[in-house]
């Protein structure tokens, strides 16, 4: 039987009616196409009205099948299939043909364009036509979820969720949850104290009834699909037991062995063999560090067991393999800071005085490794001038090309404490000052009547070497201050490097355990950057805080509450629909060769000895095709992109050359249809 | 060879990276050739060899398949596959008598819509040096070729037959 195929070409306003001729790509398809019988064009058919007239069409003209030319399937397949579907239509017999972004958008030629136009609705055509009808499976979903990483967006999301009835996996890999948010003192534009804001939701998630915490542990690996993924966590060995200890310290403080403490307090301080990251530390259970403890490295010591009376020190503690199902996956895994000495001529490393964000951060805090003075490296100086330099690593293409997005306000915030603190004057070297969100500009003029000297200009060198009389001693700024026009060499005590906010380290390994990726600066990619910024391309798979991209405190606990809205939405309409994109094999074809059995990564594919035949588990199945690929006698199908459809695609996509072309006796084949 | 030789491209790219490279090439209006016409499959693993033959004869001038970096593949390891098969798949062309570099395995991750479209411009620009294939025009149905082949094909069965 005849198909009855309707083809819809959109305009998208002039996005691609400005390159391709929609008109007469719509006025071609239904003269040129076989089964077209309705063929439109329409300035912007995921309207309602464009909607409509698809609706409407189906039910008029008994459409079987419907073609929309338009944009991308990943913007609008959803919307074409829900209108189908209203209409009666199975929407599996709808097909989106990409002509936004594969052609008006990277087109120069218009003609072309509309060429290029004409065969993929020629081939969507082709393979509508074969398409079957399918039902989506539907997934019941695990209302338990996994937010990975404990720092406020991570947190946000979990007592968000906790608070709502929900249970709440948190996996946190350092020993003590809380993030880079614990390293700080005070929190721009308010100056409130971070720890203030931020412990009680440590405690409050470490308590909560819904939420179990797993800390020094990582998420290894992650199979299924969204409503019922299996997650494997590797708690690693603490070498304390969690339920015996009471986190009185004694351990800690009698531990011989003093390590520098390059985490927390960014080798700024000391902390020991067995340590709490910092006292608020949640959970508050102390851990070994094997490699610098004199036990685990020399056979001797043991004082830590001796001290603690509980009994809670096990040094033969193995790491842990705890497997979970869970419905839906929060990755909030956050930041780095960049490494400034990979800018030698700011000095880092070599000139003493100069000092990342992060460790200006520790000097700040009261809990911190000089209680809260700031001073130079020797411990005790008060510096009487200092300098802050924006963009460290960030707007810079050697380096970074974003904008970290939280110096700017930082470095006031910097300048504020230093002023307040010390008395000193303070520069700042800015590029661009960024202060567009709530109170931040108004913290801005705060600054500049609280005297802080702003020099517009990215710094060229900080040096030790005096050229003129004033600068023995000193570090130096060279920098062209753009404002006026003319180099400048500023003499200070101290300069704080404003490091840019960069992608963890193996961001793009945890990425692609959970099936998303990352952009090429390597933070994860976003379903869609502006209309939907907390899940990802994978379904159950969301997105929270700084791995997403640069953000401030604000930014990462409102996408953490985002993340766990969505999810509260997965879990309260409790099943997900899943594309129903998977393999069958016909029993009677096959042979037994098993030669697909070992195509499939996910062991969907099981061989029945008695009967000799392989059969596909759809549970298991994830729809990637390889193995129908590989079957010799072709008796596995792909739902959704069967050897026919794809077969029929090829020939549409091909037209204009096709071997009719070549039958119709052009003997310079190619030239006559050109 | 006409001066106005436009090559025929038919490109396979995976649905995860690749198609998704080709919508943000689109997205960042990053300009390039319109030979290449694609076809969006799930997987790499997806592109039965058969498909690119099939497109050669029905008068494509070259093929292109697009996948997820290897190590990065949506399916674990699917597109180390698609390796296997291209390699075999080369061979096969060249036994044909096809140049094989009308078939190109190239990679771009969702994040790369700028080197996916270099490597289009690259591919249409050495499919345009290699000239029209023509394989649809010189696949002659005169009876005279066709039992030619055919007798070529049972003495060449003939040959590998196992005596029993």
């Amino acid at each position: 039987m005849a198909e009855r195929v309707g083809v819809y070409v959109c305009h998208c306003g002039s996005n691609i009616a400005g390159m391709v001729d929609c008109e007469a790509v719509a006025r071609w398809a239904k003269e040129n196409v076989s089964d077209v019988v309705v063929s439109r064009d329409y300035k912007f058919m995921c309207s309602s009205l464009g909607q409509a007239m698809i609706e409407e069409d189906i039910r008029k003209e008994g459409l079987t099948r419907v073609v929309v030319a338009a944009c991308s399937p990943h913007l609008h397949e959803k919307t074409f299939r829900r209108a189908c579907s209203n209409a009666g239509l199975n929407p599996y017999l709808m097909q989106m043909c990409n002509i936004r972004e594969h052609v008006s958008w990277v087109a120069q030629d218009r003609d072309a364009a509309t060429d290029k136009a004409r065969s993929l609705v020629s081939a969507s055509v082709a393979r509508v036509r074969r398409q079957k009808p399918l039902e989506p499976m539907k997934v019941t979903v695990n209302p338990r979820t996994l937010v990975v990483g404990g720092g406020i967006a991570g947190l946000q999301a979990t007592l968000e969720l906790a608070d709502a009835g929900y249970p709440v996996v948190l996996v946190e890999r350092s020993p003590s949850i809380g993030g880079h948010m614990a390293q700080f003192d005070k929190t721009f534009p308010t100056l409130d104290c971070s720890a203030c804001i931020l412990t009680p939701k440590m405690s409050e998630a470490y308590q909560h009834e819904n939420v179990t915490l797993y800390s020094y542990a990582e998420l290894e690996e992650v199979s299924g699909s969204v409503g019922s993924f299996k997650v494997r966590i590797r708690k690693r060995a603490r070498s304390v037991k969690e339920d015996l200890c009471t986190g009185c310290g004694a351990c800690i403080e009698k531990c011989p062995r003093k390590v520098v403490d390059n985490d927390f307090e960014v080798g700024l301080g000391y902390r020991k063999a067995i340590y709490m990251p910092f006292p608020q530390a949640v959970p508050k259970i102390p851990v070994i560090d094997r490699e610098n403890c004199t036990w685990f490295q020399r056979g001797k010591c043991r004082v830590c067991e001796k001290m603690c009376q509980p009994g809670a020190i096990d040094y033969d503690q193995q790491d842990e393999i705890i497997e979970l199902d869970v419905g839906n996956i929060i990755l909030a895994t956050g930041w780095k800071l960049f490494d400034c000495s990979r800018l030698p001529q700011y000095g880092y490393g070599r000139l003493a005085n100069v000092f990342t964000n992060m460790e200006f951060e520790r000097l700040c805090n009261a809990a911190g490794p000089t209680g809260g003075r700031i001073v130079l490296r020797d411990g005790k100086t008060e510096p009487a001038s200092v300098a802050i330099v924006h963009c460290v690593g960030s707007r810079d293409k050697n380096h970074n090309e974003h904008c970290s997005a939280v110096c700017c306000m930082a470095a006031l915030k910097f300048g504020h404490l230093v002023l307040e603190k010390t008395g000193a004057e303070v520069y700042s070297f800015y590029i661009d000052m960024r202060t567009n969100q709530k109170m931040y500009e108004e913290f801005y003029c705060r600054l500049l009547e609280e005297g802080m000297h702003f020099i517009r200009g990215r710094v060229a060198e900080i040096t030790d070497a005096a050229r003129l009389p004033g600068e023995e001693g000193k570090l130096i700024i060279q920098c062209e201050d753009t404002l006026l026009g003319r180099q400048r060499r500023i003499p200070v005590d101290m300069v704080v490097l404003m490091g840019a906010l960069e992608p963890q380290a193996d961001a793009k390994e945890l990425g692609l355990r959970c099936g998303i990726s990352c952009s090429m600066a390597g933070w994860y990619t976003e379903r869609h950057p502006k209309l939907d910024p907390v899940a990802t391309m994978t379904d159950g798979v969301f997105v929270a805080g700084a791995c997403q991209g640069a953000k401030d405190i604000p930014a990462a606990v409102a996408q953490g509450a985002a993340a766990a809205a969505r999810v509260m939405g997965m879990i309260t309409k409790g099943t997900v629909e899943i594309e129903p994109v998977t393999a069958s094999i016909d029993e009677e074809g096959c042979s037994g060769c098993r030669i697909c059995n070992n195509m499939c990564p996910y062991n969907a594919i099981e061989y029945d000895a008695g009967r000799n035949v392989s059969r596909v588990i759809t549970a298991l199945c994830k729809g990637c095709g390889t193995c129908v690929a590989a079957c010799p006698a072709g008796v596995i199908t792909g739902a959704h992109f069967n050897n026919e459809q794809i077969g029929a695609e090829i020939e549409g996509i091909l037209w204009d050359a096709g071997a009719a072309a070549a039958r119709a006796g052009a003997a310079s084949g190619h030239a006559a249809a050109v | 060879m006409s001066e106005a030789f436009e090559p025929r491209i038919v490109g396979f790219l995976c649905n995860w990276c690749s198609y998704r490279a080709a919508d943000l090439a689109g997205i960042s209006r990053i300009k390039h050739a319109p030979n290449v016409r694609i076809i969006r499959v799930m997987c790499s693993g997806r592109v039965d060899p058969s498909f690119v033959l099939k497109a050669l004869a029905l008068g494509a001038d070259g093929v292109m398949v697009a996948g997820c970096h290897p190590g990065e593949c949506h399916y674990i390891e699917q597109n180390y596959k698609t390796i296997r098969r291209y390699g075999m798949l080369k061979h096969t062309l060249k036994a044909l008598g096809l140049e094989d570099d009308r078939v190109r395995l190239i990679w771009a991750s969702a994040a790369e819509g700028q080197q996916l479209a270099e490597a289009i411009d690259r591919f249409v620009a050495d499919v345009r040096k290699l000239g029209p294939l023509n394989w649809p025009a010189n696949w002659s149905e005169d009876p005279a070729h066709l039992a030619a082949v055919e007798k070529m094909a049972a003495e060449h069965a003939e040959a590998m037959e196992v005596p029993v």
